[in-house]
């Protein structure tokens, strides 16, 4: 298919323009293959370079021959372009309808970008299975790399490596994975060092309603344990819905069959619940006609920070399980793929001061939601202004990266990296130029020949020159485990994100900067103080060794 | 001290706001001035302090097994819950508090009593700092259009109102009395501040009697005059603070507002701020909702909609925006009142000034226009926050919510302000703490009287004196931030004010972000200070070294000692860890989260050092061994007085994460 035909009019002048926070601006619209360009006539300067994988929706009404239409972005913002012309309109409408909901994936932007950026580190390489299991491996041999998924025949949503207890043997694995959901038998997340406790993920024990169950699968989990010890499985569901999951052959465990357990269930949200919660709180941010209370009912009613301190409790509950039960545990929902992982990933932030660096927070993206199998591909589909509902689209990664944002607001100084790191990586989860977060797992992105095909997000990011931005200026390595409160008092909306385009940060970004400033002076004067120390020293020695006889 | 019936009870335990199941056991003393405990546990010893005056409301709650609880609330936000063996004993603390918490007296109050060791002459410096004569020469008064009045010299027309009023030049004193007499209370339109660049002015008054038909040529003539006193405009704002209901039931009373028809050149505009009465029941409200022991999201938001509280702020700010935009940008004077013109406009006025002049944003600047706008205009300190026994429908949180307009507008502005959030919640505390004479009586001609500023002291003096706990690290006069008129976002924008948990659950650290941003940025700056003087002394050895060796002389000189400059960290941490019961009930799974328990410095107030993991030292934790213990750099100058802070406890906090 060529993109030629998808682009009935490929250029319109007189196109007026209007986004926040700048002022209207007249010039000439172009549509590509994969962006939607606007250059103001004056100085032939781009104002709107858009991915059309960033509209989420559009919008279009007649005024007399001017046609209007509204974009909305996956990234929250609305912009309007005023085109003169009915048919003009409606033909670039129906061509950025078309060029958003591309079907194939190879058509997407990531298999044409050629970056401008000399590849220092490929990304693609960057954060290898290998390399994580090293951190635990120099801590404990009661662990070993599996390559039973080589072929993604055991599971198709894992990574050709896994990570599992070195008593079980591949052919073990193999019957658990018949016993869990979409073969997600239990694997390592996290070791923690401090204790030997670990976090294990899987997808649910298909015990259906007649209680089936799995010996392999039993002792996989018990050899987690160390002698003695008990451990906890954290079911992200209610204890109602994990029973409703066994009429449909799902279920969880029994505790007569995993008696060194003790089953939690804590109810996280899932899949539409959370994409019409997104949409309602987009909404209300949008809307600046109603007064307070009305704001707050919205605010309220969109159940948006409700999910978010569902999601932080759990985490932490799982963290607390580790660092001060000294107990391992499970965690899985259904599927294993989503809750899970919110989870999994948040207890490491807690827990290990490693993944609050960027390097460390990068792989902990990497491994414990690409490679781990967040369908990133389904959910971030569409984002806040979707007509069309599917089922799979859900702003999981969202809420985690949200998350994330409440921990580093109540731990500023604990934190490599700044809130713009977050919402850079929002953005492009939704909407990107990179490869990274094409595909549903690693075997998907294995058939795309991703890394042959498409730049890795993290060759970009960790480039010297883009690191600067998102570096937090205030951090200072904090070894500790920190705990986030859960209070709704602690828990406010993150405006960075929901508010972005609804109001000005200047101010915000002033402050930011002051504080750059400050830091950046002291550090200067340190430098400038130890030269000349070390000039000083240097002089004296030599004043002492001509006194010397 | 007669009320007190008993001055110690052993064997109280004071419960954990979070954690309830988790009490300290110690001793309770009543003192004439504070409610302290002291816990039992010999390597803490920890007190807590209380002042009767920051006491709000006892409840004597159902006696249980373990004893009588005793619940106390703060108006500084704080919550007590004591849980005293006997009932008899718990009966004669209760009623000795309601009486201590009850002064009838000035002279009962902690201020007569409260002695920081200064002497006379350092006292009146103390009382001389804020100067509001200098204030009004600031603003460039007297000049053509302004003159100082001294009619009400002893207060001869208006009681509430100070001596020293600017009011037009034109005004005679028959226009001013004439008005007076036209106005509630007497209190006639007078200058609040001054607006330099363009003449444009801000006054305030109470309502005008003006009932159904009644006018009065004086006061018509008083406003023409304040038209006058501007000529760059030709009509005056005529700004009434109140719901336009309120303002019509007040014209039955004889009362009421400006009929447009009788006033020349005047623009009238309602606001719709609620009343004392309204405010009131809304931070009760709130504090309801922050009370809530584990609410949920939706019991918290949904409570804080429902109190109105934001609302109201708003409403406070709306105003405050709308008289700064008229006087930028339109160069229109302003008359703002009210009722009484004592609340509301208070309120009004001084969040108007702050916008417009960048020297209400200093630390001094933020003192002279409380000391201006609510001490010296007779804001009844008093009433509304019942230092005194008196009527409880006179209570209302009115400066509380103007403190709040100011964090609001820190927050939207962080680089504008000279002070920090912690300045303001002092002042707040300070306001009910009756410690210093600043806010005694309802007004200036009581406080003259009472003799406030020769047998009590200025607790403007304190705050400057720890002005290094106060200052917004962010902040730089040559900022453009600092630099005129605040400009706010002319679109309705209710998400801009938050909840702000800094104060209201302020005594719940565990809330609080855990690490201070404010206090790392000021530790980097103190640091960088110490920096640029060493590198001068470097930079001066080193040229006398380099020029003594061109003389070929043989100097010996001695290298200092480089100081270390490690981290700053804004944590004092070390994680104790507390092993639970683990039980194979799924119940008895501990239903606590690893707490953050500050063994805090007595030093609530002054010091509130953000920790970020702290420990929790309960009797039997086990210090882990090998954890960096990241040493505190705490703001220097801490307030030791006992009597400063309301909380020597270590605050606990853990969030529970399991709910049960």
């Amino acid at each position: 298919m060529e993109f030629a035909e998808l682009i009935k009019t490929p250029r319109v002048d007189n196109v007026v323009l209007h986004r926040p926070f700048y002022p209207a601006v007249e010039g000439t619209l172009c549509l590509t293959g994969h962006h939607l360009i606007l250059s103001s006539r004056q100085d032939n300067t781009e104002e709107l370079w858009l991915l059309h994988s960033n509209i989420d929706a559009i919008d279009k009404r007649f005024v007399g021959s001017v046609g209007t239409i509204i974009i909305k972005c996956k990234d929250f913002r609305i912009i309007q372009l005023d085109i003169p012309g009915m048919e003009e309109c409606l033909n670039i409408a129906s061509s950025i309808e078309a060029l958003s909901t591309l079907d194939s994936i190879t058509l997407m932007y990531p298999f044409f970008y050629r970056p401008m950026f000399e590849v220092i580190e490929d990304g693609w390489h960057s954060f290898l299975p290998e390399q994580g299991f090293e951190l635990c491996s120099s801590a404990t041999s009661e662990w070993r790399l599996s390559y039973v998924n080589k072929e993604f025949a055991v599971c198709p949503s894992y990574p050709p490596i896994v990570t599992v207890p070195k008593s079980i043997d591949d052919e073990a694995l193999r019957k658990v994975a018949t016993f869990r959901h979409g073969g997600r038998f239990p694997v390592l997340s996290y070791y923690h060092k401090k204790n030997g406790m670990v976090i294990m993920r899987s997808g649910q024990p298909l015990t259906g309603t007649n209680g089936r169950r799995c010996k392999e699968d039993e002792k996989l989990i018990n050899a987690t344990l160390r002698a003695g010890k008990r451990g906890y499985i954290i079911d992200t569901r209610s204890l109602n819905v994990a029973q409703q999951t066994r009429a449909k052959g799902g279920g969880f465990e029994q505790e007569a069959h995993y008696p060194q357990w003790r089953r939690i269930h804590k109810s996280i949200e899932r899949y539409h619940i959370l994409q019409e919660s997104l949409i309602k709180l987009v909404e209300a941010c949008n809307d600046q006609t109603h007064n307070m209370d009305r704001w707050l009912s919205k605010l309220e009613a969109s159940n948006w920070l409700t999910h978010i301190k569902e999601i932080l409790t759990t985490a932490c509950l799982a963290a607390q399980c580790i660092d001060r039960e000294g107990a391992s545990i499970l965690i899985h929902g259904t599927e294993g793929t989503d809750s899970t992982l919110q989870v999994t990933s948040l207890a490491q932030i807690i827990l290990e001061p490693r993944s609050r660096t960027i390097r460390g927070f990068e792989a902990l993206i990497e491994r414990e939601w690409l490679q781990a199998g967040h369908p990133f591909q389904q959910r971030c589909a569409q984002s806040a202004y979707c007509n069309t509902k599917q089922k799979w689209e859900a702003p999981v990664f969202l809420l985690f990266l949200d998350c994330v944002w409440q921990i580093l607001r109540q731990f500023p100084c604990s934190f490599e990296f700044n809130e713009n790191f977050l919402i850079m990586l929002f953005e492009h989860a939704y909407a990107s130029q990179f490869g990274t977060f094409l595909g549903n797992n690693e075997s998907e992105r294995c058939k795309l020949k991703l890394q042959q095909k498409t730049m890795s997000l993290w060759s970009w990011v960790n480039q010297p020159s883009e690191l600067s931005k998102f570096t937090n200026p205030l951090f200072e390595a904090n070894n500790l485990v920190i705990w986030p409160s859960v209070a709704p008092q602690s828990l406010p909306l993150w405006e960075g994100i929901f508010l972005r385009w609804n109001r000005s940060s200047k101010y915000l970004d002033e402050a930011y900067e002051e504080m750059v400033n400050i830091i950046e002076y002291n550090k200067e004067l340190q430098a400038k103080v130890n030269i000349l120390r070390r000039q000083l020293a240097e002089l004296e020695t030599e004043d002492g060794m001509q006194e010397s006889p | 001290m007669e009320h007190i019936r008993t001055p110690k009870v052993e064997n109280v335990r004071l419960v954990d706001r979070v954690s309830p199941k988790k009490a300290a056991l110690g001793t309770l003393y009543l003192t004439a001035t504070h409610v302290i405990f002291v816990e039992n546990s010999p390597d803490t010893r920890k007190e807590t302090w209380i002042l009767h005056s920051q006491i709000s409301t006892i409840e004597k709650q159902a006696t249980t097994a373990t004893g009588c609880p005793l619940l106390i609330r703060c108006k500084n936000f704080q919550i007590i819950q004591l849980i005293i063996p006997q009932e008899r004993d718990c009966h004669d603390v209760y009623i000795s508090l309601i009486r201590l918490a009850r002064p009838v007296k000035y002279e009962e109050l902690y201020c007569f009593s409260f002695n920081p060791m200064l002497d006379k002459e350092e006292r009146e410096q103390g009382w001389v700092l804020i100067d509001l004569s200098e204030e009004y020469k600031r603003m460039g008064l007297p000049n053509h259009y302004w003159q100082l009045s001294d009619v009400n010299r002893d207060y001869r027309v208006c009681d509430s109102y100070p001596t020293e009023l600017y009011v037009p030049k034109s005004a005679t004193a028959h226009i001013i009395v004439g008005s007076s007499k036209f106005r509630s209370r007497r209190r006639f339109p007078v200058l609040s501040y001054y607006y330099k660049d363009n003449h444009a002015s801000i006054c305030r008054s109470s309502q005008p009697l003006s009932g159904f038909s009644a006018r009065c040529l004086e006061d018509e003539q008083m406003l023409q005059a304040i038209r006058k006193a501007n000529p760059g405009s030709d009509f005056v704002y005529v700004v009434d603070t109140r719901p336009k209901l309120n303002a019509m039931a007040n014209r039955a009373a004889g009362k009421g507002y400006e009929n447009e028809d009788n006033y020349s050149n005047i623009k009238f505009q309602f606001i719709g701020i609620e009343n004392i009465h309204v405010m009131r029941n809304s931070l009760q409200k709130m504090l309801e909702v922050c009370e809530l022991k584990s609410p949920s999201m939706s019991d918290f938001l949904w409570g804080l909609e429902n109190s109105g509280w934001l609302r109201h702020i708003k409403a406070i700010m709306d105003a405050g925006i709308f008289i700064a935009k008229a006087v930028s940008e339109e160069g229109a004077s302003v008359l703002v009142h009210c009722s009484d013109g004592w609340d509301r406009t208070a309120q009004v006025c001084s969040v108007a000034s702050l916008l417009l002049d960048p020297h209400y944003r200093t630390l001094k600047g933020f003192m002279v226009l409380i000391e201006k706008d609510w001490i010296s205009f007779g804001h009844k300190f008093n009433h509304r926050y019942g230092n005194l026994d008196g009527d409880p429908k006179e209570i209302s949180p009115v400066i509380d919510q103007f403190i709040e307009c100011v964090w609001q507008l820190m927050e939207q502005f962080p680089c504008a302000f000279e002070f920090n959030e912690r300045f303001l919640i002092h002042i707040q505390h300070h306001i009910y703490s009756c410690q210093f004479g600043n806010f005694l009586c309802n007004s200036q001609k009581e406080r003259r009287e009472l003799k406030i500023q020769e047998r009590t002291y200025s607790l403007w003096a304190h705050l400057w004196k720890n002005r290094a706990d106060y200052l917004n690290p962010l902040f730089r006069a040559d900022h453009s931030q600092t630099q005129g008129t605040l400009h706010l976002p002319t679109t309705p924008c209710n998400f801009m004010y938050k909840f702000w948990s800094g104060m209201y659950n302020r005594f719940e650290k565990g809330m609080q972000p855990r690490q201070s941003v404010t206090d790392y940025l000021m530790a980097v700056k103190e640091e960088t200070q110490q920096l640029e003087e060493e590198l001068e002394a470097l930079e001066e050895r080193l040229e006398k070294i380099q020029n003594v060796q061109l003389n070929c002389t043989k100097v010996k000189s001695k290298q200092s000692e480089p100081s270390k400059h490690s981290g700053f960290s804004t944590s004092d941490n070390s994680i104790a860890n507390t092993p639970q019961d683990y039980s194979g009930n799924m119940k008895s799974f501990p239903s606590r989260s690893p707490s953050q328990g500050d063994e805090d410095s007595a030093l609530i107030l002054t010091q509130d050092n953000l920790k970020s993991s702290d420990p929790d030292l309960s009797a039997n934790s086990d210090q882990e061994s090998g954890v960096e213990d990241l040493s505190c750099r705490s703001p220097s100058g801490g307030e030791h007085a006992p009597s400063e802070d309301s909380g020597k406890d270590r605050d606990s906090d853990e969030a529970v994460f399991l709910t049960a």
